[in-house]
């Protein structure tokens, strides 16, 4: 019985062996490909760019469509942006009222949702709201346009879908990005006073004069306008994915998911280096 | 005279009876991968000139299209057009050259959030801003006339036939006066009548217009009626150019099955 055990196992050994190298063989690949995919896409991605920015410093300039995708980009965000800085506002303030009471700072309440507000969450929250909104918006309309011909059709028709499609979304992106912070942080200032002074009276006037007691522009500004480059992101991925689309319907789903998931993701990476980048410059 | 010929691999020559061609591909050849889709192709088309360019699914015809209004670029050979090379060519440099061309494309490709009017003004609102907004309108109005759709110009793309669609579609081609048509399956997908009436209104616009077409098409009834020159690809090859008669006198295996199953 055992002559048969041991010539199996000797006859079993070489074919672990051989299937340990070639899963190995199968790792080495699949990073190697996942690599290369990863430098890829950051590639086409940079071409793109210059392709759009090429496009939109030379003539003509396609102010109609412009003035169309700021109309689509800001006007139409601005009820769920400011949606999402009201429940921000109220948020902060339940919290903060909480957590203040315990060490017993409560005066420092209105400074502190100002400053949670206006400097943190309200832009990374209009950047997400935004990312969800509109990079999906623009990935699954230029992505449908992709596999209908409709952007062929275009360049077809002698416009270049650069200038035209691109570059109008992305500075529309770009310049309403700002405005639509401010509104997430006045509409969060709004509710977090309001959701205070249900609690405890406190006159609109003193929570501003308290809130933004010895602040200065420079706490203010670059948090605001540091969402010019979300929407420079925002932009790009959403017109980058959808333009390269190819697949039908599933092509399409693909595109709006993935303007929104690498849209949100490199929007969070950026904030990181943004952050850093504002306390060195602004101290 | 026949010009049948297997594979023509010779340099283009500037035919002395219709001046200059409009469209000259010189020795194309286009791969996807590994999948040789043209190989090694000349064909020109002169002014005023037609050719229908036949064949079976898949063998390159829409690529041919595609070349020519460089959506894509060969890997080898040459396009001209209108004696300029189009390899190389940035967008703004291509698109000057695109300003003298209408594509139909095979599946209409209207833009479906503008309405149909709004979609033949399309390249009129960006080539001819000069025109004033009743001077487009006119136009747009004319051109609708012309393709049988003057009750429709409101109406949105999903709201009306594959053969309005297409109707619409050659609306638009035209809308900036090209001097070459370029036209990939004009008449596919659609019932016989609507098919004929397209072809009728293609003769009519060459009559009227004398533009140089190229109709991809694998309806030879269609090609028959609409071009004065055919081409018949197989497997990315030209197997045989030449007028309908040519096509019918050939004795090419192809070429007879291609008649026969027709």
């Amino acid at each position: 019985m055992s002559q048969p055990v041991s010539t199996n196992l000797i006859a079993i050994r070489p074919r672990l062996a051989d299937r340990g190298a070639t899963s190995a063989v199968a790792i080495v690949d699949v990073a190697t490909r996942f690599v290369g995919g990863f430098f890829e896409w950051f590639g086409n991605i940079g071409i793109f760019f210059w392709q759009v920015v090429r496009a939109a410093v030379t003539p003509p300039y396609e102010w109609r469509e412009l003035i169309r995708q700021l109309d689509e980009v800001g006007s139409k965000s601005l009820p769920l942006v400011a949606l999402a800085g009201a429940a921000v506002g109220v948020v902060i303030s339940l919290e903060a009222r909480y957590s203040l009471s315990r060490f017993g700072a409560k005066s420092l309440f209105p400074s502190t949702l100002v400053y949670s507000v206006i400097q943190v969450m309200g832009p990374i929250i209009t950047g997400l709201v935004v990312s969800g909104r509109v990079g999906a918006g623009i990935g699954a309309e230029l992505a449908s346009m992709k596999v209908t011909e409709q952007i062929d059709a275009i360049e077809a028709s002698a416009i270049n879908p650069y200038r035209l499609l691109a570059a109008t979304r992305i500075l529309a992106c770009i310049l309403m990005m700002p405005l639509l912070t401010i509104a997430a942080d006045v509409s969060g200032l709004l509710t977090g006073w309001f959701a205070q002074s249900m609690v405890e009276p406190l006159s609109f006037h003193q929570f501003m004069e308290s809130g933004f007691n010895g602040a200065t522009f420079n706490a203010f500004l670059p948090p605001t306008f540091k969402t010019m480059v979300y929407g420079l992101i925002i932009g790009l991925i959403a017109c980058f994915q959808g333009m390269r689309t190819s697949g039908g319907a599933e092509g399409v789903g693909r595109a709006a998911t993935n303007s929104v998931v690498l849209g949100s993701l490199f929007l969070m990476l950026a904030d990181v280096v943004l952050v850093k980048l504002i306390l060195v410059v602004f101290p | 005279m026949s010009v049948v010929r297997d594979i023509p691999k010779k340099q283009i020559e500037i035919e002395q009876d219709g001046g200059a061609p409009v469209v000259a591909l010189d020795r194309v050849s286009k791969s996807f991968g590994e999948f040789t889709v043209l190989n090694d192709i000349s064909l020109q088309v002169n002014p005023g000139q037609t050719l229908g360019v036949l064949g079976r699914s898949g063998t390159g015809k829409s690529v041919l299209l595609r070349l020519i209004i460089g959506l894509i670029q060969p890997d080898s050979g040459s396009v001209c057009v209108f004696g300029q090379n189009l390899a190389g060519q940035s967008l703004d440099q291509l698109s000057e050259v695109r300003k003298k061309m209408g594509f139909l494309f095979q599946h209409a490709a209207l833009y479906d959030s503008l309405t149909v009017g709004e979609n033949v003004a399309f390249p009129l609102q960006h080539h001819r801003g000069e025109m004033s907004k009743s001077e487009r309108s006119d136009r747009v109005h004319d051109l609708l006339v012309e393709v049988g759709l003057e009750a429709d110009g409101s109406k949105m793309p999903s709201d009306i036939s594959g053969g309005m669609q297409k109707r619409v579609a050659l609306a638009r081609a035209l809308a900036l006066e090209p001097e070459i048509l370029l036209l990939d399956e004009p008449t596919a997908g659609l019932d016989p009548i609507s098919s004929g009436e397209i072809d009728e209104l293609i003769l009519k616009l060459q009559r009227e217009r004398q533009m140089a077409s190229i109709v991809v098409t694998h309806d030879l009834f269609s090609a028959k009626t609409i071009s004065n020159r055919l081409a018949l690809l197989d497997r990315g090859n030209v197997v045989i150019e030449g007028t309908f008669e040519d096509l019918q006198q050939s004795d090419i295996p192809f070429v007879r099955r291609f008649l026969t199953h027709s």
